[in-house]
């Protein structure tokens, strides 16, 4: 194709993507909230344009040629780590996957030994989810290129919350004035956490829902409503978020049981039917079908956002990339 | 060896706990005990062969005593040994030191208790005095030889960081120890509320995503203890209070007149919780850190008297136990040299008179273990320090005379120099400069 598009046709996502493309306010990724307003909305607004580029069939860039990307995933995850993958790649950077559980390159080695001995490697762009909080923080210390957090702990997963709002903004065509119910358990949750942030710079007021158990202490602090009622934490909302239940906090930890659980904090149509009348449903993956959600709300294309959330985790992903690469750049590195 | 040069110390700001003299004096030591104190006036004509040191208005005043120390000697020596950190009290203005039974192999036996205190004897930087396991192994399950570990010359008896979870075996130990008339240090934590948490409850550690413990864990224990020592009348040293809760248990045990002190760590009395900041380990002690309402609530605490002591909880860990992610990484923070600053803070902001802040770390530990040290009053051991009250300082943990360098005070701006450490007669330690 070489004849230029109509003038009533949208410009090519290519186009719209290096107009769009801005330097990341900081060299790392961390946290949800060091983006402000202004910044979140321009994040969302290239990833937009990732969306489209993604949807055609040319979906590949040369935006990130010559850079290395490494997944560095001390905990599984297929879902995230492919996302980054896939993002990487089709932003023509080099993805180099490590399993440092399952590889020699830690053995018996701290955190910062491995992050000199990555580091010397020279990746660009380290994406890293480690089981404890703060481990990205302190990974970040000691390396030259970009970290992005992909989960630390019960810290923060501010990838997540950059699709998240932009399968939101999507859905509605705004952000601000929604009211976002996070339900669940919130205390074990990055997820949740970074949302908190990310939606609050962004102008919708959310509410946080579970068993008091679940809940931080003054969580109310965070600027949220907490509800243990979940029927009157969903009255109104316009999106419902759920979080995940790790299995092993069920069983007489932290809830009596998965059929306790579900009865009071599971998401079925009976609960849905308090949330506003075109309500959205979230969930981050992977869902326990039955015990937090119910199948028949989870599949039902009209209320859920589930599958829209990986589709825009790729396109987040690759504006976070993009962003932070163009930003390395400006630095000369 | 020869008996060091008498000294005669003047023109001093004395400060001397137990007569709660504050003002212009000097003292005289002579064969390792102090021999003359001048208290507002001079002394008489001085003999030919007396050393005359000008103090220049500095603070004289008893060497401290700090009863919570912990080296990794035996068994860890890379992180600390018993002569480095003498070192490191020396050059902090602590004279005596009572290190934790939590070693490897474990003070739990007399001839451990021997084997540290013949090491100590070579070591001229400071005291060093031991405290032995209350239970064997640490255990928490069968009692130590507490009687055979006194004779042997332990000055108390503890589980260090353990606490002694069966109700039985701490009613038990409380009970015999008393035949020795033996105090018995406990860490006051109830360890189911306590597991897996690395921070204190509340909005920090939940913003944080910290696994966090609450402050009732401390506060549940005490209660348990004060009931325990109600019963049974034996002494106890409540291990470093650091809750607000805590303190009103302490409060109540002793209004009731029983044989309870409590200390405070200089950690607890100088950070709170948001000192953790971005996750650094260096902050993470244990008990972790608490809220500023606490912290304030210990200065209270130990300005009415109802804390006793102030120890430095001196636990030395290696950069690599350190330099890891929050939860993963050593808890503790070494402190024997930051000690007297750090705690001079209070002073500074008038929080607690002088006298009364040196009292926290000299004549009240001396009291609790019996050491005749811990005042300037002729026959007193001379154990002394010297220090320059108003001299600034940036503390350099990397200048730390201490073999690991995990200080939470690494770059805090603090006031008060030590300028000279006299144990038992002999200078151990001089300010450069």
């Amino acid at each position: 194709m070489t004849a230029k598009p109509p003038p009533h046709e949208p410009a090519a996502p290519i186009e719209t993507i290096r107009a769009r493309i801005f330097s990341f306010p900081r060299r790392h990724f961390l946290s949800a909230g060091d983006l402000n307003a202004l910044q979140a909305t321009e994040l969302l607004d290239l990833a937009d344009a990732f969306v489209a580029l993604n949807r055609q069939t040319t979906k590949s860039l040369d935006i990130l040629k010559g850079r290395t990307l490494m997944n560095l995933f001390f905990e599984n995850s297929t879902r995230t780590q492919s996302s980054f993958e896939i993002a990487g790649k089709r932003l023509g950077a080099d993805v180099v996957n490590m399993s440092p559980r399952t590889s020699s390159i830690t053995k018996g080695e701290t955190l910062i030994d491995t992050a000199v001995t990555l580091n010397a490697m020279r990746p660009d762009l380290l994406v890293v989810r480690h089981a404890s909080s703060g481990a990205a923080s302190l990974l970040s210390q000691k390396v030259s290129g970009s970290v992005i957090n992909a989960g630390d702990g019960q810290h923060e997963h501010p990838t997540q919350a950059v699709l998240d709002a932009l399968s939101i903004r999507r859905a509605f065509g705004r952000v601000s004035g929604l009211t976002v119910a996070i339900c669940g358990d919130v205390l074990h949750s990055r997820v949740a956490r970074s949302n908190v942030a990310l939606l609050h710079t962004l102008g919708a007021s959310v509410r946080l829902v579970g068993p008091p158990t679940l809940m931080p202490a003054q969580a109310e602090r965070w600027g949220v409503t907490v509800h243990h009622d979940m029927k009157a934490g969903l009255a109104g909302a316009d999106v419902v978020m759920m979080l995940r239940l790790q299995l092993e906090r069920m069983q007489g930890a932290f809830v009596p049981s998965t059929r306790e659980y579900f009865r009071f904090y599971g998401l079925d149509r009976e609960k849905l039917a308090r949330a506003a009348p075109k309500a959205k449903v979230m969930h981050p993956g992977p869902m326990n079908r039955g015990v937090e959600i119910d199948s028949d709300v989870a599949d039902d294309p009209e209320i859920s956002l589930i599958q829209d959330q990986v589709e825009m985790g790729v396109a987040a992903r690759m504006a976070v990339l993009a962003s932070l690469a163009h930003r390395l750049e400006e630095h000369g590195q | 060896m020869n008996a060091p040069q008498p000294l005669a110390l003047i023109n001093a700001r004395l400060v001397d706990p137990e007569s709660g003299y504050d003002g212009p004096g000097g003292v005289i030591v002579s064969e390792g005990v102090i021999s003359d104190v001048a208290k507002g006036r001079e002394f008489g004509k001085l003999g030919k062969d007396v050393r005359v040191i000008d103090c220049g208005g500095a603070m004289l005043a008893p060497g401290l005593i700090d009863l919570r120390v912990k080296t990794g000697e035996p068994g860890a020596e890379t992180k600390e040994t018993l002569a480095s950190a003498a070192r490191a009290a020396a050059a902090g203005g602590v004279t005596s030191f009572v290190v934790q039974p939590d070693t490897d192999p474990a003070v739990d036996d007399p001839s451990v208790v021997d084997f540290i205190l013949r090491r100590s004897r070579d070591i001229d930087a400071a005291r060093i005095l031991c405290a032995g396991a209350a239970t064997k192994g640490l255990k928490g399950e069968q009692m130590a030889e507490i009687g055979l570990m006194r004779e042997a010359g332990c000055v108390y008896v503890t589980d260090a960081d353990r606490p002694i979870v069966d109700s039985k075996v701490m009613q038990r130990i409380l009970t015999y120890a008393r035949g020795f008339d033996t105090l018995l240090a406990h860490r006051p934590l109830d360890p189911w509320l306590a597991k897996g948490g690395a921070a204190t409850g509340g909005e920090f550690a939940g913003r944080m995503g910290l696994p966090s413990i609450s402050p009732m864990a401390e506060r549940i224990m005490l209660e348990r203890d004060v009931a325990l020592l109600e019963a049974t009348g034996g002494r106890l040293l409540v291990d470093q209070v650091t809750s607000a809760q805590a303190l009103e248990t302490l409060a109540r045990a002793k209004a009731k007149g029983l044989r309870i002190h409590a200390s405070a760590s200089i950690n607890h009395l100088s950070f709170n919780e948001l000192d953790i900041g971005d996750y650094r380990s260096f902050a993470k002690v244990t008990p972790p850190l608490r809220g500023e309402d606490d912290r304030q609530a210990l200065i209270e605490a130990l300005a009415s008297g109802l804390i006793d002591i102030v120890v430095s909880a001196h636990a030395p860990a290696p950069a690599e136990d350190k330099r890891l992610p929050y939860d993963e990484a050593a808890p503790g923070a070494v402190g024997l040299e930051t000690l007297l600053p750090a705690l001079l803070s209070l002073y500074h902001e008038e929080r607690l008179p002088l006298v009364d802040l040196i009292r926290a770390v000299t004549l009240a530990p001396a009291g609790l273990i019996g050491l005749q040290s811990g005042r300037i009053a002729p026959g007193a051991p001379a154990d002394l320090v010297l220090c320059d009250l108003d001299a600034p300082l940036i503390i350099d943990a990397a200048r730390l005379l201490s073999k690991s360098k995990n200080s939470p005070f690494d770059g805090r701006r603090l006031q008060g120099q030590v300028l000279m450490t006299i144990v038992d007669g002999r200078v151990a330690h001089r300010a450069e400069g």
